[in-house]
């Protein structure tokens, strides 16, 4: 079990990039126009009700005093209070955060559920009509954008068919389920466009290779050498660029949850952009950069327990 | 020879260009060592490959000629029953063991996925089968080293692993295209050895392919030497190497770097061997030929028993054996 363990030292790997996106994002949302106090207070605010806002959250400070201040929070567990919704951001975040998960959870795995057989059938079918059609189909996802195809799918499926509910967040856990599906298929189908054709070519190429003509020499079936030669060599390639396309994914996640109305971290976090909200701005950007490399580090466990020759 | 396990007659080989394999004809019989001898290009791989049906490129089709082995027609059989002659009575062995074992299988699989589909052992069965394989091409530690992927294992070793996929089903013909070339030397011999072994043990028929005549001289009891897609010579081993008759043969073994004595220059054919759809009318050898007259550029030269059991292709073979040491 040694080529496993880089897992013991990886994570140590996400300090340096958390450091990084902190330093960014605080400067990056502190040096956009605008001024969170006259935002939350109005046009017509005070010069001294502005003032005690900004005092009451350091806004008077210089800037790297009130990096400083954050680092003091962080280290103590606290990313600070929302200007907007004047609750801690840890809290705001914990009940925004489920339908993120679940969008990008449920992304993934219905863009695999997708991909894995369409490739499939594409490369066992190499130049037949069947093969056309997937690909034809899948540049053409390439070119479409995740809100429009969401927009498509909410008229189709939920207004003309009335099988799933337009927009919003459920109650219960199967309403919830229910609501996710169209979010879940939008970037699914988007997702799935990048990975069949990339699976599609790493399938091909592994039908045609060398292993692949020493199984057919051992009389075994298409079928086993497709199942247990061809998918796990090709899979490699495929995981590592889902595990790149994560990162856009979660970006990705503001557009569609703004779609389909919901309440997830993308949303919050545009609603923070807007009122210049710099603690929510920040602690999301945080967040989404933890994830990308935690998927990409699980993207890595994955691709060393399919190829024993790697090692990290 | 009417008792030959493996019997190929007039097989043909055509790609769009033209044909890679003309008219080609060997028999192979139980326990015994055929080498198929050729340089590069010379169609040999093709040839085993359509021995089982496995050409390389879609190109390329078998348009005349038969395969039978014990009997049965191999040429035009139904994909189905193909699949049950592969591995199942005929093994192959390839030359790149790196590149024709799967890297992210165990060894232990790549040899149960075989005797499981091909005989329905169980996992359990499957795995001592595997094990006991391994123990018989002379891997150290089989029980251990069944669970080892191939990058874990050296070049020697992974050849011996490939042997033990090949021999998984006990079939009764190996095809060893070129298993020994990506080996270095002593490796070399080793393999061959274990070859000969197994040949002993399970009265295996082989068809070695080769280019070196070396490993033909140590390993095969016939040969088959190739030429640009035909049959050039073939016969007893000890009477093709001592006692050529077609020039092309003979021409080789003045080229073993041995028979120079190693000195001197060592001898080369002049010339290039023809590419497939520039085939030289009448004999293919005869622009390289130093015995080449008039009608030799006219005539196709059928393959002719010689008194001695060899066969040549040639109008004007070597008669009496010349054959020339250390020029």
């Amino acid at each position: 079990m040694h080529r496993f363990r880089f897992v013991l030292w990886r994570p140590l790997q996400l300090l340096p990039v958390l450091f990084g996106i902190s330093v960014i994002t605080f400067v990056l949302i502190r040096s956009i126009p605008g001024d969170p106090a006259r935002l939350l207070l109005g046009t017509r605010a005070t010069p001294t009700a502005l003032a005690k806002i900004r005092a009451q959250y350091g806004l008077d400070e210089p800037l790297w005093t009130q990096y400083l201040y954050f680092l003091q929070n962080l280290s103590q567990g606290e990313m600070g209070r929302s200007i907007v919704f004047k609750i801690g951001v840890l809290d705001l975040m914990a009940n925004r955060i489920l339908p993120t998960v679940l969008l990008v959870v449920g992304s993934v795995i219905l863009s695999l559920l997708i991909t894995v057989p369409l490739a499939s059938a594409a490369a066992r079918n190499r130049g037949r009509p069947l093969d056309h059609a997937i690909r034809l189909v899948s540049t053409a996802g390439l070119g479409l954008p995740a809100f429009w195809l969401g927009i498509m799918l909410i008229i189709l499926l939920s207004v003309n068919l009335g099988l799933f509910p337009v927009a919003g967040f459920g109650d219960t856990w199967l309403d919830r389920l229910h609501h996710m599906v169209l979010p879940c298929l939008t970037v699914a189908l988007a997702l799935s466009a990048v990975l069949t054709r990339n699976l599609r070519a790493s399938m091909i190429a592994e039908m045609a290779s060398d292993q692949a003509t020493a199984a057919r020499a051992r009389g075994l079936p298409e079928r086993v050498i497709f199942r247990r030669h061809v998918l796990p060599n090709s899979l490699v390639p495929t995981i590592n660029l889902l595990a790149v396309n994560i990162g856009w994914l979660i970006g990705g996640s503001v557009v569609v949850e703004t779609v389909f109305s919901l309440p997830g971290l993308g949303q919050l976090l545009v609603r923070g952009i807007f009122a210049r909200d710099y603690m929510v701005v920040q602690a999301i950007a945080m967040a989404f950069a933890v994830a990308t490399v935690l998927i990409n580090f699980l993207a890595d466990v994955l691709t060393v327990a399919i190829d024993p020759r790697i090692r990290l | 020879m009417s008792d030959a396990l493996l019997d190929v007659q007039g097989l043909t080989v055509m790609s769009g260009r033209g044909s890679v394999v003309e008219d080609v004809g060997f028999k192979v019989a139980q326990g015994q060592v055929l080498g198929l001898v050729g340089e590069s290009g010379s169609g040999k791989t093709v040839t085993c490959r359509a021995v089982i049906g496995l050409l390389p490129t879609g190109s390329l089709a078998i348009t005349k000629g038969s395969v039978r082995l014990e009997g049965q027609e191999l040429v035009g059989l139904d994909p189905l029953a193909m699949g049950k002659v592969r591995g199942r009575r005929i093994g192959m062995i390839f030359q790149n063991p790196s590149s024709h074992l799967d890297p992210v299988m165990r060894i232990g699989d790549q040899i149960g996925l075989a005797v499981r589909h091909h005989i329905g052992l169980s996992r359990r069965e499957a795995r001592a089968h595997g094990i006991e394989l391994l123990r018989q091409v002379g891997i150290p530690d089989p029980a251990a080293r069944i669970d080892n992927y191939p990058h874990e294992l050296s070049g020697g070793m992974r050849q011996r692993a490939m042997i033990a996929t090949a021999l998984a089903c006990d079939p009764q013909l190996v095809i060893a295209d070129e298993p020994t070339t990506a080996l270095d030397v002593t490796i070399q011999a080793q393999i061959l050895r274990l070859l000969l072994d197994l040949r002993d043990k399970r009265g295996l028929a082989i068809l070695l392919i080769t280019h070196d005549l070396g490993v033909v001289a140590q390993t095969c009891d016939r040969i088959a030497v190739m030429y640009a897609g035909r049959i050039a010579e073939q016969g007893d081993k000890r009477r093709v190497l001592t006692s050529p008759h077609h020039p092309y043969t003979a021409a080789l073994i003045r080229c073993q770097p041995a028979s120079g004595g190693g000195q001197g220059v060592l001898p080369t054919i002049l010339g290039q061997p023809p590419l497939v759809g520039a085939m030289p009318p009448g004999c293919r050898f005869h622009p390289r030929c130093s015995r080449m007259q008039p009608r030799c550029r006219e005539v196709v030269p059928p393959l002719e028993a010689k008194g001695d059991g060899s066969e040549a292709a040639c109008l004007y073979p070597i008669e009496a054996p010349v054959l020339e040491f250390g020029r």
